[in-house]
């Protein structure tokens, strides 16, 4: 590869492709990638999820140039940056905002895999890379939440290492070990800083390259979930459905990008707190270690789980099952490529059995969702003669309900994609 | 040496053996690293006793001192209060403190207390370590048949007025008594017993 490059440049181009893989590379990745032609909406979300990752290390950058990873100088630090920093605050605000829309995105984004089977063979690995992001982007979001030093940053961070505390045996000795004190302080902090500027970032930045290495790899799924390499042009050998993604996806992903930005931009400037759903009241409140703020909830990214481990009740006076309970409702997702046993990839071609089940996922979703921002007796209890549920909070029930119904999607999964009635997959990508 | 044939048990044996020097080196190295993670001696020379003036504590009322980084409430419970202790066992999870980690061996009576109307509490959840409002009346915003108590505002887990949790609690078991004594009359030290600093 590397000689035939060195015949087709000259000059400083191509003094450099004989030294370094450069015009290679890009026609390797960027203008002799080929992706399906049948791209639609959903799309978007891996080019924009790129977007806000360099949003986020860029407004990073130049927040740390202000903040002070100590417990008695954090909090004032991020006021500092708010009210004193020139254009501190639509700084911290992008960064604020940023972390909400990664999860936008991201959920987005996996909803797409979803809906077009995209975990399936052969992409088992970029979806189990895209699990890995996921997963450490939740660690970012959770180790960032800390640095405000305010009472949910405080008050979360120490329900959340409390949480390890009910692994069984080894479990107060992880707690303390990743405390370094024994409750949540300035030990707790400087360590938090650690992991969110450097540790975590680069995992992440490793895991965003490998992601797409495999992605480049096997290339594109598309929503009709058919191969586009099977059907090559005999003397190119470029599939003939697919499309270079440069220029024409980098002109698709550029119009998402900017509708994506005036959305961003909107919310940065009219409503960066989002009544509360981004950034919480109580975090603009220094912390106290002596009082808990009246109600407590996680950002909403997180709040489905929070609502698993809130549902689950303590069995032989442990609340390990509901932490085991919260831990593998974000790992289910890594299964899906060995739960599916339906012979087609695209929502296009399943039955209505998937369907239902997707939906009847979505919905669960977004309820245990909403749950989590509420304390459990937002909607009361119910009369203490109802059969079974007597006096039982309501939204808890309901919450047990549709936790069943998360798991269930996962765990029938293997059940009802192979007794689902597929509809016969074209060949070629339609339309 | 091109001809000479390759003995691969041996070579099989060698990168085994360099395999196992290394990882055992490797797992040496990680250890200073994973234990500099754990509390400092700063941190844990900080864990000091601490002595609290109860004698301005009105009866009905508490007020709350810092130990260890955490909150621990006095609690001088006025007659009418230790009166409910013994009226609502059978909602209770563990009444009769069985769980014995939860309480030094000098508090396992009904009060849970040395003298029985001042209450010493770790005012953190067994659940997730939050902090629980104090809702020392009866009735009130915690519906009519509330005894008094504390309530965490995390995920609801309710106390009496003992630290003992009320059954259908997320939290797991009672409330942590700290070892404590009395300097005098009007002083309590916290953290630290007869038997020693805890």
């Amino acid at each position: 590869m590397a000689n035939s490059n060195q015949q087709d440049s000259k000059g400083l181009l191509g003094w450099i492709d004989a030294r370094f893989p450069l015009s290679s590379t890009l026609k390797a990745h960027v203008t002799e990638y080929y992706a399906p032609k049948n791209f639609n909406f959903w799309y978007f979300f891996g080019a924009l999820a790129t977007l806000v990752l360099v949003i986020q290390i860029l407004t990073g950058i130049f927040l740390t140039m202000n903040y002070k990873p100590e417990a008695s100088l954090a909090f004032a630090s991020v006021e500092y940056i708010m009210r004193d920093v020139s254009w501190g605050r639509l700084i911290r605000y992008m960064h604020s905002t940023g972390a909400s829309m990664f999860f936008v995105v991201v959920y987005l984004h996996m909803f797409r895999g979803l809906m077009y089977g995209s975990y399936k063979a052969p992409r088992e690995l970029i979806w189990l890379f895209g699990v890995g992001i996921f997963l450490v982007l939740m660690g970012e979001a959770f180790f960032g939440y800390l640095l405000p030093w305010g009472q949910m940053s405080y008050w979360g961070a120490q329900v959340i290492i409390n949480l390890f505390t009910s692994i069984p045996f080894i479990g107060p000795d992880i707690s303390l070990w990743l405390r370094g004190d024994y409750t949540v302080s300035d030990a707790t902090l400087n360590r938090f800083f650690a992991f969110h500027v450097i540790a975590l970032p680069l995992v992440l930045l490793g895991l965003v390259v490998a992601h797409l290495i495999a992605l480049h790899e096997v290339g594109s799924n598309n929503p009709d979930g058919v191969e586009i390499k099977k059907h090559k042009d005999p003397k190119t050998h470029i599939p003939l459905d697919g499309i270079a993604f440069h220029p024409y996806y980098t002109v698709k992903d550029l119009m998402g990008v900017s509708v994506f930005l005036i959305v961003f931009s909107a919310i940065i400037f009219f409503a960066p707190e989002m009544g509360g759903y981004f950034l919480e009241a109580n975090n603009f409140i220094p912390a106290d270690p002596l009082k808990t703020p009246p109600h407590i909830a996680p950002v909403w990214y997180f709040t489905p789980y929070y609502s698993i481990l809130r549902a689950v009740p303590p069995i032989l006076n442990s609340q390990f099952p509901g932490v085991a309970a919260m831990g593998l409702s974000v790992v289910s997702f890594a299964f899906l490529p060995w739960l599916d046993r339906s012979p087609v990839k695209s929502i296009r071609y399943r039955g209505t059995l998937y369907k239902k089940w997707l939906a009847a996922f979505v919905v669960s979703f977004v309820i245990l969702g909403y749950l989590g921002t509420e304390p459990s007796n937002v909607w009361g209890q119910f009369s203490p003669e109802t059969l079974i549920v007597g006096g039982a909070d309501r939204a808890t029930v309901v919450a047990r309900i549709f936790s069943l119904v998360y798991f269930s999607f996962f765990a029938l999964m293997p059940w009802y994609t192979k007794k689902d009635k597929t509809k016969p997959v074209p060949e070629r990508v339609t339309a | 040496m091109a001809n000479q044939e390759v003995d691969q048990s041996k070579r099989k044996f060698l990168i085994a053996a360099t395999s196992v020097a290394g990882g055992v080196a490797a797992a040496a190295v990680a250890v200073p690293f994973v234990t500099s993670m754990m509390p400092s001696e700063r941190a844990k020379a900080a864990g000091a006793p601490v002595e609290a003036d109860i004698s301005k504590i009105e009866p009905g009322s508490m007020i709350t001192v810092e130990w260890r980084g955490k909150p621990v409430w006095i609690v001088n419970r006025n007659q009418a209060m230790l009166d409910t202790l013994a009226t609502h066992d059978d909602k209770l999870s563990d009444p009769k403190l069985e769980v014995t980690s939860q309480q030094p061996d000098y508090c396992v009576n009904p009060a849970r207390a040395i003298k029985s109307n001042i209450m010493v509490l770790v005012g953190i959840c067994t659940h997730l370590g939050c902090s629980p409002s104090p809702k020392l009346q009866t009735g009130a915003d915690m519906g009519a048949d509330w005894p008094g108590g504390f309530f965490c505002p995390c995920h609801g887990s309710k106390f009496d007025l003992a630290g003992r949790v009320f059954k259908g609690s997320p939290a797991p078991i009672n409330l942590v008594v700290p070892p404590h004594k009395y300097i005098s009359d009007s002083v309590l030290l916290i953290g630290a017993d007869d038997k020693g600093v805890a």
